[in-house]
């Protein structure tokens, strides 16, 4: 394993290329840090905003105007307002308030405080929110698309709208919204990039600090470029094999 | 006959060249005592060596510095606002004619402009924390969460040396706001920033506690072709008068900067011994 690190430092003796990330033991810890990072902040997030987004799409379905009014509200809040000030707004403004309401339960570690949520916390909590605002509307595509005879159908057969909704329409109305779904969840991925605003040490943020130390801004700029590429292309691979494993006649084929 | 002639014209060519050459290295400094008037570029927005008071005089330890100069010369003194980008533009260009502004004496710089030596002042890596941290030692800082700046090159060595955890923000603003919050127990930057903050009287319940690490000296600057030349060598005395004589301590005092061992350590340095004399 040695001789293969040290091959990258044969590299940059000889031809000025500095991979520094594999001859230098601290460098290459702390980008493997960051990629881990990335993953579990790409997961988590993925995750919760398909959450959200099913369980929008069933409250925008709701009877209740009240409900319908707050679902609406926040998707305009959480579409129209970008990412990355969302990000700054939650750990900044919205964190600190919290902090000094004493709605937010801290623990002092002596010197400095560990609220219960901390910058990864108000990042999965953020990046999830804007995720799942468009997902909410995706599957609102999705379960329009679902024809109101088998709402009907399934209604005459008893079937109370909660559990209409998980055996019948969500099925359905998931094939159909697949392809955009991927899209959304693409794009997620891109933008837990945007969380070194608010120092998550995601890889965005690791490699910054690499090329500041080694000044190897080219370098560092190829890897990460090809890390994301490799990392959105196994999101997609597997989003494409889920689809195909969900096909059905007449829905998203 | 003509061997003397010959001699005699060599001898006035190089007499001529060397007064030219010499009045050519003596050129900026014969302008200010012929005018009467020194022009010294200085910060204005770096409190407390160079910064504006309510009535947009520039004041600072540094405007005292130049005041000290244009007394020793015995001609008037006019300050003019300068900034990191061009300070060395405005000496080169004749804007001013001495320059004393924050600058770090490094090898590049010395190309361009003529840095006397010695060094007045130095500044390196030191944190801002609260003082109910009770940091005294930069070992302290092992696992706990230092705010920073991205990109500084100090962050690195804090977090592989002492083991913090550094916080690394994208401005100092953000980092400062982390700080306050809470978020961690101190913030890393460069000791002089950190002391004109506390001077600004924001930061009461703040200080700087630790010992400061890599320390790099400032420099002031004469145009360099004069640095070899009269201006150069008056303003190697006066830095040399200034360090001996105890004016940089009572300065830092006056204007509320933290003493710093380097300008005792100089003072103790460059002393004679007066033993003789007895």
């Amino acid at each position: 394993m040695e001789a293969f690190y040290e091959w990258f430092r044969w590299l940059y003796d000889d031809t000025g290329i500095n991979l520094v990330i594999f001859y230098e033991q601290y460098e290459r810890e702390r980008f493997v840090d960051g990629f881990l990072n990335t993953l579990y902040l790409s997961v988590i997030c993925v995750f919760f905003s398909v959450v959200i987004g099913v369980v929008g799409a069933w409250l925008q379905g709701s009877k209740l105007q009240i409900t319908r009014n707050i679902v609406q509200g926040y998707i305009q809040f959480f579409r129209n307002t970008p990412p990355l000030v969302q990000l700054l707004f939650f750990y900044f403004a919205l964190g600190t308030g919290l902090e000094r309401w004493g709605l937010m339960p801290v623990y002092d570690a002596g010197g400095w405080n560990e609220p219960m949520i901390g910058n990864f916390g108000w990042a999965v909590i953020s990046l999830s929110f804007f995720a799942g605002a468009f997902n909410v509307e995706i599957f609102r595509a999705g379960i329009e698309a679902v024809p109101t005879a088998t709402k009907e159908a399934a209604e005459s057969l008893g079937y109370t709208r909660l559990k209409s909704y998980i055996y019948i329409v969500l099925p359905l109305a998931f094939r159909v919204s697949l392809p955009a779904l991927n899209n959304n969840l693409v794009n997620l991925v891109k933008t837990t990039t945007l969380a070194y605003v608010i120092a998550v040490p995601e890889m965005m943020y690791t490699v910054n600090q690499i090329w500041s130390d080694n000044v190897n801004v080219p370098e560092m700029m190829t890897v990460l470029f090809f890390v994301y590429v490799a990392l959105v292309g196994v999101l997609v691979v597997a989003m494409g094999r889920w689809e195909r494993h969900m096909k059905i006649p007449g829905y998203g084929q | 006959m003509i061997k003397h002639l010959f001699t005699a014209a060599i001898t006035a060519i190089v007499a001529l060249g060397l007064v030219s050459t010499a009045y050519a290295g003596n050129e900026r400094f014969m302008k200010v005592m012929k005018r009467g008037k020194v022009v010294v570029g200085v910060k204005a927005d770096y409190k407390p060596w160079g910064f504006r008071d309510t009535s947009g005089k520039i004041v600072g330890m540094e405007a005292d510095m130049a005041q000290d100069v244009a007394d020793t010369l015995g001609v008037k003194l006019e300050l003019v606002a300068v900034q990191s980008s061009n300070r060395m533009q405005f000496l080169q260009q004749g804007k001013i004619d001495l320059m004393i502004a924050t600058m770090s004496d490094r090898t590049d710089r010395r190309k361009v402009v003529g840095i006397v030596e010695p060094n007045y002042y130095t500044s390196g890596t030191n944190v801002l924390a609260k003082k109910s941290a009770g940091l005294a030692k930069w070992t302290q800082l092992k696992g706990k969460p230092v705010c920073g700046k991205q990109g500084a090159f100090y962050n690195k060595q804090v977090s592989k040396k002492y083991g913090a955890k550094i916080v690394a923000f994208v401005g100092n603003a953000e980092a400062k706001q982390a700080l306050k919050d809470g978020r961690c127990v101190a913030w890393v930057y460069d000791d002089s920033s950190i002391m004109a903050d506390l001077a600004s009287g924001d930061y009461n319940d703040y200080e700087m506690p630790l010992m400061t690490e890599d320390d790099n000296p400032w420099g002031l600057a004469v145009p360099r072709e004069e640095l070899d030349n009269i201006w150069g060598r008056f303003m190697s005395g006066m830095i040399y008068h200034w360090h001996t004589s105890g004016r940089l301590i009572e300065l830092e005092k006056k204007w509320g900067i933290q003493a710093t061992a380097y300008v005792t350590m100089m003072k103790a340095k460059l002393e004679i011994d007066r033993k003789h004399l007895k």
